[in-house]
């Protein structure tokens, strides 16, 4: 089973080459810590900057840089700064190549919840219906299972959507998933854990077709 | 040059009243217009409807006029990390209207640019888009949101001269630049007031004939919500 960090790492693979990306808050940040540095990446965060870099050493903060988690930055050579509207151009218009946010839940037809639970949590969608509405390519990064240990890979999603039928990978810290015909088809196990254990913990449809490899981190 | 400068922050608020709409920059709590907000809640108007991407923190930005019950209604994207704000919404004292970020940037950019209305596949199939029109583009579904109305904008850049033009830096630009002639009057504070001819007109953000007030700003405290650094190896 994987930990936080193991979930970033594995997409981290996911990154290639001449790839604009924007990061999520939560695990999704953590991808950026496992990205091969032999290739050429820039992180996109939707507030306003392209080319983010690090956290700034310890009293080089900056009050007018920070990501969307309101976390300070640094950025890289060749950043560039720019408004709210220009910023989801980048997102809308499709030049954004890789999307990777968590999710509360994902259903087998690629619906998406994650910003609200009714009567309880409201804190809002942010960027991210516009990122899911637009994007090509999304990976979601979530647990398998919530607290009290129920799936939150499901048939339908319980929560109010963020969007619908978006969502075409899913990584977990048991799985990897492609989403497609509404099914979760199982890609790749996580080291240390079974089918069955999958199976166990899998509210969807769930496809396997053949042996099914476990991951190469 | 048509001389936008005021003296005072009263001067700058002037015709403020309760009941307005008021659209406010800043994205968290980076480039908002701190002068702005505290001189709103000095003069105590109420019932506001506040268009800005987030709500504050408790005891500083938007926060200090949902302490006071100054706002009515809140239209933002995200609202997390204040406490007062949850306990309002939750009670049903406050209104809140919830948008997708780059639906919002476009509402206020619309408003801006003179458009009454556009369509975005954001928010489609979800309750953002309960009782709004759509329709197919490109084989794709697209909800149609319309552009906001305001009474007032407060921004903040980081220079200003006298003919209203502004420069932001870093991400403090994120919604200010939009709401520059998004709203019946602008309202622009500056971290520093340059004599004209000192800004290189190649390098300004906003033009000045979207703000009809700038003034330096007293003071920015420019609280940083979450300072997060790494270790010097």
């Amino acid at each position: 089973m994987l930990d936080k960090n193991g979930i970033a790492k594995r997409i981290a693979k996911e990154v290639k080459n001449g790839y604009y990306v924007n990061l999520g808050i939560g695990i999704p940040t953590l991808v950026a810590n496992f990205v091969r540095d032999d290739i050429e990446v820039e992180f996109q965060s939707e507030n306003g900057v392209l080319g983010m870099g690090p956290f700034p050493f310890e009293g080089e903060e900056d009050a007018d840089i920070i990501n969307a988690g309101k976390q300070t930055i640094t950025t890289m050579p060749g950043a560039s700064f720019f408004d709210s509207a220009t910023s989801f151009s980048m997102i809308r218009g499709k030049h954004v190549h890789l999307t990777i946010l968590g999710a509360m839940e994902v259903s087998e037809n690629g619906d998406i919840a994650n910003w609200k639970i009714p009567g309880k949590m409201v804190k809002g969608m942010g960027g991210a219906m516009d990122l899911v509405a637009s994007a090509e390519n999304i990976i979601v990064a979530m647990m398998h299972t919530n607290k009290r240990g129920e799936s939150k890979l499901l048939k339908r999603c319980s929560l109010p959507l963020t969007g619908v039928g978006c969502v075409t990978k899913v990584v977990t810290n048991l799985a990897v998933f492609e989403i497609k015909n509404n099914q979760f088809y199982l890609l790749e196990r996580a080291p240390g854990v079974s089918v069955a254990e999958i199976k166990n913990a899998t509210e969807g449809t769930l496809v396997v077709e053949g042996e099914i490899p476990e991951m190469n981190l | 040059m048509i001389n936008k400068k005021v003296d005072s922050i009263e001067e700058a608020l002037k015709g403020v009243s309760d009941h307005m709409t008021f659209m406010l920059g800043g994205f968290g709590l980076c480039g908002i217009p701190e002068n702005a907000i505290a001189e709103l809640a000095r003069k105590g108007v109420k019932n506001l409807t506040c268009i800005s991407n987030n709500a504050g923190v408790d005891d500083f930005g938007l926060g200090l006029l949902l302490q006071n019950k100054q706002i009515k209604k809140m239209i933002s994207s995200y609202v997390g990390e204040n406490d007062e704000f949850e306990r309002q919404m939750l009670s049903g004292e406050l209104e809140v209207e919830l948008t997708p970020q780059g639906t919002l940037a476009e509402k206020c950019r619309s408003a801006q640019a003179g458009f009454p209305a556009f369509y975005t596949p954001a928010g489609y199939g979800t309750e953002v888009a309960d009782g709004k029109e759509t329709r197919v583009f490109n084989g794709k579904m697209h909800v149609l949101e319309m552009a906001y109305k305001a009474d007032f904008a407060f921004v903040k850049a980081w220079k200003g001269d006298e003919a209203g033009n502004l420069i932001f830096k870093g991400t403090a630009r994120n919604f200010n630049p939009l709401m520059c002639g998004a709203a019946t009057i602008t309202v622009a504070e500056v971290e520093e007031l340059v004599p004209l001819g000192v800004l290189d007109p190649n390098q300004i953000h906003t033009p000045g004939i979207f703000v009809q007030r700038i003034f330096q700003g007293e003071k920015f405290e420019k609280r940083i919500e979450q300072i997060t650094v790494r270790q010097r190896s």
